[in-house]
């Protein structure tokens, strides 16, 4: 037992703090609501990766369209084609409007029949790629009478179909996310919960003295809404750093790309995770006080 | 020596002349274990010195936990301060516990604050700061001869020591009721001298005190009404 420092030397003289200081169980507690944090900063980081992975592919598919074109009247599918880019080129918003030849459609194809299989004889569909202007890009009804008004018998595909594919893949990544955080909190706040719940009964003595003195339950529940707050900030601060040193760590090494080319990662996004100490604090509170005040209510 | 704490206390002030604590019939069992206390009718007047007495586990301890709101009667009605304790509402009773000082048997020292931090609990605890308490705190300190440890911890203290730190608590805050279980029983004779001259000195200053003690010889050297209980029942007057 050590012994406290002299109250003669009034000048640095401080009351000790009512709760006992830590012990083994702390540590534990640190290391459980550290790995969470660490969880949740992961969660974090993916779900903003994800989510400008999608914001990028939406951009690609809506700067482009494609069209496939059927040659009709004893025109060649090449002399189509040409027809349709060159309408296509003429309408407002259109950057580039460029006929695929046959090597690049037989590329597109490999990926189903493989490099080679594709014979020579073997009809392909001729197909018009279209760049829109990013700014003010062309609405598929122009696009459509544009082909209409040129007589060209033609299928558009504006990639709507891709887009809301692209759009709920990241509706679905920003809801896992948010679930996934949650979840995170929900846990470490049952964590918090739980330690509350063994610090009153491991301390007892203390609240019971503190209770007899005339100490009110929100001032025995203070006492333990600070301890863990405290103890979650900190463990908060350490599995935010470990996440963010492995996110700058895949950043890094990765370049843009970050952890995999779907979750492209920035800089910036390291920064969504310095709120993680404040928030976890803030959950450790909320959770500490309501069992402390749960507990001490049902004291005579 | 200030009162502190006032400010808080004000709004539950007695209505005046009322006793300090008034029992009517009031019974107490722990569990469904036969009664411990059985119709005691009780009531301490302001300024009133008391001492209660009994055999061992004739109810003493229970008695005062009673009057300290450790615990709830089973029956009857408890006044403490002019309070119904069972209608007055959770959050008002710390308020009254604030006004009453209590030596316990055991003394329930914590472990973990020095002498003198233990000492400052209860005005910690009404919320006085340390720059207004600390002088009186040391000075309490010194008079129960505890000035040169109040830097100890409890564990490293004497039992005798344990005692004297215990009164101190009880009686830093200049409680309207003083409750003492025992408080004489591990200091020798010229120190229970002095810890009663305390007792009497705090009563002449407005302090209702009670004391539970076995010492008869205490009991009669202060010349105090006895309050006495056998088997569940409490009597006036010393037992012949």
């Amino acid at each position: 037992m050590t012994e406290a420092p002299l109250p003669q030397d009034w000048a640095h003289w401080r009351p000790a703090p009512l709760l006992p200081s830590g012990d083994g169980r702390d540590r534990a507690l640190v290391f459980v609501v550290a790995t969470l944090c660490f969880l949740a900063c992961l969660t974090v980081f993916a779900a903003l990766a994800g989510d400008r992975a999608a914001q990028g592919w939406r951009a690609d598919l809506a700067a482009s369209a494609t069209v496939q074109v059927r040659p009709t009247g004893g025109e060649s599918p090449a002399e189509a084609s040409a027809r349709a880019a060159e309408a296509l080129a003429g309408v407002k918003g259109v950057t580039e409007a460029r006929v695929l030849d046959r090597a690049e459609a037989e590329r597109l194809l490999e990926p189903w029949l493989g490099k080679g299989n594709i014979p020579d004889d073997l009809p392909l569909p001729r197909l018009v790629t279209v760049d829109l202007d990013p700014a003010a890009p062309a609405t598929p009804a122009a696009l459509r009478a544009a082909l209409a008004q040129a007589r060209v018998d033609a299928e558009l595909d504006d990639h709507s179909r891709w887009m809301k594919e692209v759009e709920r893949a990241g509706l679905t990544v920003r809801a896992a996310a948010l679930a996934a955080g949650a979840l995170t909190a929900a846990a470490a706040a049952a964590v918090i919960a739980f330690a509350t719940r063994e610090g009153l009964a491991a301390r007892r003595d203390v609240v019971e003295d503190l209770h007899l003195t005339g100490a009110q339950d929100r001032f025995v529940a203070g006492l333990f809404q600070r301890r863990f707050a405290a103890l979650a900030a900190r463990a908060g601060a350490w599995g935010a750093a470990f996440a963010m040193a492995l996110a700058a760590a895949a950043r890094f090494f990765g370049g843009a790309e970050g952890f995999t080319p779907v979750l492209p990662l920035e800089w910036t996004d390291l920064l969504a995770a310095l709120p993680c100490p404040l928030l976890a604090a803030l959950v450790a509170a909320f959770a500490a006080r309501r069992t402390a005040l749960s507990i001490l209510r049902a004291e005579p | 020596m200030s009162r502190q704490g006032a400010g808080v206390t004000e709004q539950l002030e007695a209505p005046a002349a009322a006793p300090i604590v008034h029992f009517q019939a009031v019974g107490m069992r722990y569990g469904r274990a036969p009664e411990v206390l059985r119709d005691i009718d009780l009531s301490l007047a302001p300024g009133s010195f008391h001492f209660l007495t009994g055999a061992s586990g004739s109810g003493k301890s229970s008695l005062l936990k009673l009057i300290y709101l450790a615990q709830r009667p089973s029956r009857g009605m408890i006044r403490l301060f002019g309070h119904d304790v069972e209608t007055t509402p959770r959050r008002d009773l710390p308020y009254l516990r604030r006004r009453v000082g209590v030596v316990f048997q055991e003394f329930r020292l914590l472990d973990h604050l020095s002498a003198f931090d233990n000492v400052a609990l209860p005005l910690r605890i009404a919320g006085s700061k340390p720059q207004r308490y600390r002088g009186d705190v040391a000075e309490l300190l010194d008079w129960v001869g505890l000035g040169e440890r109040m830097h100890a911890m409890p564990p490293t203290l004497s039992g005798g020591e344990k005692q004297r730190l215990a009164i101190a608590r009880a009686v830093v805050a200049r409680p309207e009721l003083l409750l003492a279980d025992e408080p004489t029983g591990n200091v020798d004779p010229d120190m229970a001298a002095r810890l009663l001259r305390l007792f009497v000195e705090l009563n002449r200053l407005g302090t209702t005190v009670l004391i539970a003690s076995h010492d008869q010889a205490l009991v009669a050297r202060a010349g105090q009404p006895v309050l006495h209980l056998q088997d569940g029942h409490l009597r006036d007057g010393v037992p012949r």
